[in-house]
């Protein structure tokens, strides 16, 4: 009702010129240029670009966090090897690595998918960490009692213990993949829903800025649902 | 009745100098938990241990379990020395311990890996309904009440057809009137299955209510003061002249066992 009302009243704002069209074009205009774009058939290219380089760096980042989590968090001396190290690296502000990535990795695809990669990795990797070191000692008690050994143990008591907080830690993990990925694009591409941000800026299209803002939003947001969609047969009950 | 390990007669339950150390590693100095316990527990029999807080009530039921290592003597069940947990010896612990995870079945179920699909769904089937939560098979346990869940762990523990169970205040968080219908519950389901049954409570009526003889322990270091047999008929009532003689008596060896311990002085 009320987002309803504030675009009502942003078209009429816009249309009457009391804000300045260059500046806030109306809802409609922007629905327009996303039209248009998709019109030209431009629009799926830039949407499949900024997709696949979201997905590959999610899915490194994940692949690598959920690896080094299950080391740390299984094996006490792993942990003390490599957690203060993770932890270190967790402090430099990701965007910070960029100019490295750029020098190593070049401006291609690589780097891109690194950086968002990066982002990814943290948030799976702490959350995954966490979750094995909380699991409840008096239920895998309970596991041994029942008879459940090593891998009976990992796959029916460890594993679902773990679960909830892993994906919250992927959920989170998703969400900075798409806050990279729009850095990634901005700082250099010629695809990719961020690039269409920066021609919009050079060529002062305020309508084309809006346009691929609103297109992250609904891309990050359908994304998202689909993760808590295929993570819900394992999450059941209380999160205790 | 069983009242006594009959002399000859082979123990389902056999501690024999049994002791237990918690090592402090210099930060704390070490816990004698456990001195020379002797218990014979006959086939069938319910044996209840009462003692205060920190008496090595549970370190005794978890070392019979198979749960705990390090003690010095012997524990048999069955006539085999334990070396680790065996589904033979049901645990019910003071908290329920199910897997929020499963359901009502699958926790239960979750207790019988090893058997066929169709013996699975059968015995569990017969554990739910056994301890009356027929129709909540499909709930998870954060949909359940404190008594409920407690029945459920009794369930699972119940579902190996263990020859033991053991039961660490499983009573203990919930409310008098519940608790009182769960002993009854408990008391129905050994009737049934005649399972030897280990009660470790702090609550004396209980002990009165459901066991053959009721052990009192001592702490510091936890050691076995005194054994009652209750040769009183089942059911019991906890309102009868000797259910109170039984439980002054007891009542009266607590006190005289704090009189000889200073440190309990205030
Ligand atoms: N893992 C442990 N490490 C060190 N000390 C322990 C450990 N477990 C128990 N203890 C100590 O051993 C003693 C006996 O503990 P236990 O849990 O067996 O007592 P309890 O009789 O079951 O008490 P309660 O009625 O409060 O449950 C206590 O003094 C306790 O502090
Ligand atoms: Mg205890």
């Amino acid at each position: 009702m009320v987002p309803g009302f504030t675009l009502v009243l942003w078209e009429v704002l816009a249309r009457t010129g009391v804000l300045p069209a260059n500046w806030l074009p109306a809802p409609t205009v922007i629905a327009a240029t996303i039209g248009d774009l998709a019109a030209t058939g431009e629009l799926w290219g830039h949407l499949g670009a900024t997709l696949a380089r979201v997905t590959a760096g999610f899915l490194l980042g994940a692949a690598v966090a959920t690896v080094l989590g299950i080391l740390t968090g299984a094996s006490p001396g792993l942990r003390a090897l490599l957690d203060p190290l993770l932890q270190a690296l967790r402090n430099i502000p990701s965007m910070a690595w960029i100019p490295l990535f750029l020098l190593w990795l070049g401006i291609q695809e690589a780097s891109k998918v690194t950086l968002i990669a990066v982002g990814a990795f943290f948030p799976v990797y702490l959350n995954l960490l966490q979750g094995i070191l909380h699991i409840n000692p008096r239920l895998v008690e309970v596991g041994r009692v029942y008879g459940y050994r090593r891998l009976g143990l990992v796959r029916h008591v460890l594993l679902p213990a773990t679960l909830p907080a892993y994906l919250v830690g992927l959920r989170s993990g998703l969400g900075l993949a798409w806050m990279f990925v729009v850095a990634a694009e901005i700082m250099g591409a010629s695809r990719g829903l961020g690039y269409v941000m920066v021609d919009g800026q050079t060529s002062s299209r305020a309508d084309l800025i809006l346009a691929s803002l609103i297109l992250f939003a609904v891309l990050g947001k359908v994304t998202e649902s689909l993760l808590v969609l295929s993570g819900r047969p394992f999450q059941h009950g209380s999160s205790t | 009745m069983t009242t006594q390990a009959e002399v000859g007669s082979v123990s389902a339950i056999r501690l024999r100098q049994l002791s237990k150390t918690y090592e402090g590693h210099g930060r704390t100095e070490d816990l004698v938990a456990l001195r020379d316990v002797n218990l014979d527990v006959a086939p069938g029999e319910v044996l209840a241990v009462v003692g205060a807080s920190g008496c090595g009530k549970s370190t005794l039921l978890r070392i019979i379990a198979g749960l705990e290592r390090g003690h010095i003597g012997t524990a048999e069940v069955g006539g085999t020395p334990v070396t680790g947990p065996s589904p033979d010896r049901g645990v019910v612990f003071q908290e329920h311990r199910l897997l929020p995870w499963l359901t009502v079945e699958q926790n239960v179920a979750f207790a019988v890996p090893h058997l066929a699909p169709r013996e699975r769904r059968e015995t569990v089937a017969e554990h739910v309904s056994l301890v009356g939560l027929r129709g909540f098979e499909r709930c998870y346990p954060a949909q359940l009440s404190g008594g409920m869940a407690q029945r459920v762990a009794i369930a699972r523990a119940l579902a190996p057809r263990p020859g033991v169970l053991l039961l660490d205040e499983p009573f203990g968080a919930l409310d008098a009137f519940t608790r009182m219908q769960m002993q009854e519950e408990v008391l129905r389901i050994w009737e049934a299955e005649r399972t030897t049954l280990v009660l470790v409570t702090h609550d004396i009526d209980e002990a009165l209510f459901l066991g053959d003889r009721v052990v009192v322990m001592t702490s510091r270091p936890g050691t076995v003061r005194r054994i009652f047999p209750v040769e009183l008929r089942r059911p019991r009532d906890r309102t009868s002249w000797e259910f109170a003689a039984l439980r002054k008596a007891i009542h009266q060896e607590f006190f005289q066992s704090r009189a000889r311990e200073p440190e309990f002085q205030i």
